[in-house]
């Protein structure tokens, strides 16, 4: 026990006297939470679409007016041919050309049928995916509106219709800050405890001094712990900063227990503490670690559902995300801080994150060896 | 010329040392074409959802087995009351649940109207808004259908066309993207790196006495990284090619000198980066945090930069990736020649002047 005191204490001054760890603790986590949500931003405002309004009628103009009017799209091009809207697809200057077909109206009220042609640049599917939604959304209420004009109010009405109440749960106002707010603070979590032990330990290997600590008789459980600790606490304190900045600047306050939360957040820093202390023990410099870390953060980023859902994913990549720790820390945080869901909900996740803890601990003390 | 060669050879057996790095550096970008390219699509598919039937009549029944035959839905089960519904949510089981009120065919048949509630989990708004979207339309399929003697009249029906990418996969956004990040890690981390390496362990001193020109030192430095980086850049294009299905639209040739002049910005980045820093930490923490991050962030690959605020817009301007990020899309994508792209190839072309004159203007070649 005392050993692990003294050990601790030079791993705080250490860390204290290091300015640069002190900075990437305090002032990375308060940068990327104030930047990532502004930039990381899907919300659908700014969608550039181009009409080609072959009708000229009052039905066009009125469809063009209630598209532009409702705040999801900007009109950058009118009354190009095609060839001259595909030119602003082409620029980017437009992200989808709706095409208004000659008679239009007269169709539309003689035929009682008529066609729109939309064209999405779909390069980037979800814009692409959201964009159109939207304009059909719109196009569908201009229909409604087209239909009211001429059927009689709903009592009387011989036209069968079923009315969709959609109520949108958690998060009523389809905030999008406060789904990629919870996300990042896993991110944040992870990158500071991850990185910080594995290049910590490499660093020591760097410099020679493990050497000086392998021929004292400290014990491997003993020189394991000394590492965990401090990183654990730091891990901490960045989840709490994360948490207030998330609460001053985007209001986002958690629905569930902070205790919960708390309590999940230890248990997963200590499988990402394991998980960094295992890459140092396979890696000889510090750009080596830099690397390795940065390729599996990477990875456990991309595959966690940070951006994208897991649901879209095909089978294979589902399996993938059963691996991946930091995948369980995004879904539960975004349950517990957006849904309030409490320690029944999360019992596998906490399961599976503590097997993980198990495993790479387990892992780093086999594998880290005081003789080379 | 002779003593050049020699040059790069030694810093080739630098770079060949180091097999971990070696690894990574040509693993990550296999890993990420096959991650992007397979696991990540933007499209909203297999949404689980649960399904509660208070009126269990022959209407809510062919509705829910559109909704069951659709491949955006994945019907989870069938509850009977509201406790199960909520639990379902908030374990995050499911996305959406959909309620049907008792007597759902009859108000239908006799009132001609009837409701229907959707509940969307809605911690992830678009996924929300896109689901939401698609039962409506199953819903309205279901109208037409249903009224077939009637005919739905005054009928506007939109017909939708992606172009480019019609299946909306992740691929075509994402390979220009993963090729800009990959050539900045290689280029720019890895240069600075290297350079500032032989600051701190004391060896520049050496190469700096030495009668070779200080100037090609750090030539024969870049070479083996614009080697490497034109390997990834082929191995890149050859996945996507043969792995991904996504083909190269425009002129390959385009696309590899504007790769080249790319990567000769980088190293120029690089350069300076190494010229400025002293030690190999801040040399790794600069790079990392000063072109990676904003790289992913500002290329417009991962967020859409209009949606940005404007300040940070105007950011992303001077961040060279997100010119090489457009012109990878309009040359392999959209199949552009190069009078589209020439005003962002000038402006690569300027940063790289620029840095390249500040680095040499700022070498020391004599130590402090």
């Amino acid at each position: 026990m005392r050993t692990i005191k003294f050990l601790l204490q030079k791993e705080f001054r250490q860390i204290f006297r290091n300015r640069s760890i002190m900075a990437m603790v305090i002032v990375m986590p308060i940068m990327q939470l104030l930047i990532l949500p502004l930039a990381a931003n899907y919300d659908v405002k700014n969608i550039s679409i181009a009409v080609i309004d072959n009708d000229h009628s009052s039905y066009s103009q009125k469809l063009i007016t209630k598209i532009t009017s409702s705040g999801y799209f900007r009109l950058t091009g009118y009354d190009f041919s095609f060839k001259q809207a595909f030119k602003l697809i082409e620029s980017d200057d437009a992200d989808l050309i709706l095409e208004i077909p000659q008679g239009f109206e007269r169709n539309l009220v003689r035929e009682n049928k008529q066609k729109l042609f939309i064209a999405v640049n779909a390069i980037n599917g979800t814009k692409a995916n959201l964009g159109s939604v939207y304009l059909l959304k719109v196009i569908q209420d201009f229909n409604s509106d087209v239909r009211l004009q001429f059927i009689q109010p709903v009592n009387f009405n011989q036209q069968p219709t079923i009315y969709i109440d959609s109520s949108n749960w958690y998060n009523p106002l389809l905030n999008y800050h406060a789904y990629m707010v919870p996300g990042i603070l896993a991110i944040l979590v992870t990158m500071i405890g991850g990185f910080l032990t594995a290049l910590n330990i490499v660093r020591e290997k760097e410099v020679g001094t493990i050497e000086q600590i392998n021929v004292t008789p400290i014990k491997k459980y003993h020189f394991i712990l000394g590492k965990l600790i401090p990183f654990w606490i730091l891990g901490n304190v960045v989840f709490t900063l994360g948490l207030i900045v998330g609460w001053l600047v985007y209001g986002i306050i958690p629905v569930g227990s902070l205790f919960l939360m708390y309590g999940f957040v230890a248990v997963y820093l200590l499988a990402v503490l394991g998980f960094g202390l295992l890459i140092s023990t396979f890696c000889e410099s510090q750009q080596q670690a830099m690397f390795v870390m940065f390729f599996f953060i990477m990875i456990f980023i991309l595959m966690g559902g940070l951006f994208t859902s897991i649901d879209s994913m095909p089978n294979w990549a589902k399996t993938v995300t059963n691996f991946n720790p930091v995948s369980y820390l995004i879904g539960v945080m975004r349950m517990i801080m957006l849904k309030g869901s409490g320690v029944e909900n999360i019992l596998s996740q906490l399961g599976s994150i503590a097997l993980f803890a198990l495993i790479f601990n387990g892992l780093a003390i086999y594998n880290y060896k005081k003789t080379s | 010329m002779k003593q050049f060669l020699i040059f790069i050879r030694k810093e080739f057996a630098h770079v060949l040392r180091d097999r971990k790095t070696l690894l990574i550096l040509f693993g990550m970008p296999v890993v990420q074409i096959l991650i992007f390219g397979f696991a990540l699509t933007s499209e909203v598919k297999d949404a689980r959802i649960v399904i509660m039937d208070q009126a269990n009549d022959p209407a809510s029944q062919q509705i829910i087995s559109k909704i069951e035959a659709s491949r955006y839905f994945e019907l989870d089960r069938v509850v009977r009351d509201h406790q199960q519904m909520k639990e379902a949510l908030k374990r995050g089981e499911i996305r959406l649940a959909v309620i049907f009120p008792a007597n759902f065919n009859h108000d239908l048949l006799h009132q001609h109207a009837a409701h229907l509630q959707i509940i969307a989990d809605a911690t992830d708004p678009n996924s929300a808004t896109t689901l939401t979207s698609y039962i409506n339309s199953i819903v309205q399929e279901y109208l037409a259908d249903f009224d077939t003697t009637n005919n739905t009249s005054y009928r506007i029906v939109p017909e939708l066309r992606f172009l480019y990418n019609p299946e909306l996969k992740g691929a075509p956004n994402y390979v220009p993207g993963v090729m800009a990040l990959v050539l900045m890690l290689v280029c720019v981390m890895m240069t600075a790196v290297s350079i500032v390496k032989e600051k701190e362990t004391g060896t520049m001193e050496i190469l700096l006495v030495s009668p070779f020109s200080p100037f090609k030192v750090i030539v024969a430095k870049a070479v083996p990284y614009l080697i490497l980086s034109l390997i990834n850049v082929a191995s890149i294009l050859l996945l996507s090619v043969f792995v991904l299905d996504l083909p190269i639209n425009g002129s390959v040739l385009l696309l590899f000198a504007e790769s080249m002049l790319f990567i000769i910005t980088c190293l120029a980045i690089g350069i300076f980066i190494s010229v400025k820093t002293n030690t190999m930490q801040v040399a790794m923490l600069i790079s990392l945090m000063g072109m990676m991050l904003p790289t992913i962030l500002f290329s417009g690959f991962m967020f859409p930069i209009e949606n940005m605020p404007l300040p940070l817009q105007v950011f992303s301007n001077i961040i060279p990736a997100k010119w090489y990020y457009i012109i990878v899309k309009d040359i392999m994508i959209k199949g552009l020649g190069f009078g589209a792209i020439w005003k962002e190839t000038l402006i690569l072309a300027g940063t790289t002047v620029v840095m390249l004159v500040i680095s040499l203007k700022s070498f020391k070649i004599r130590l402090s």
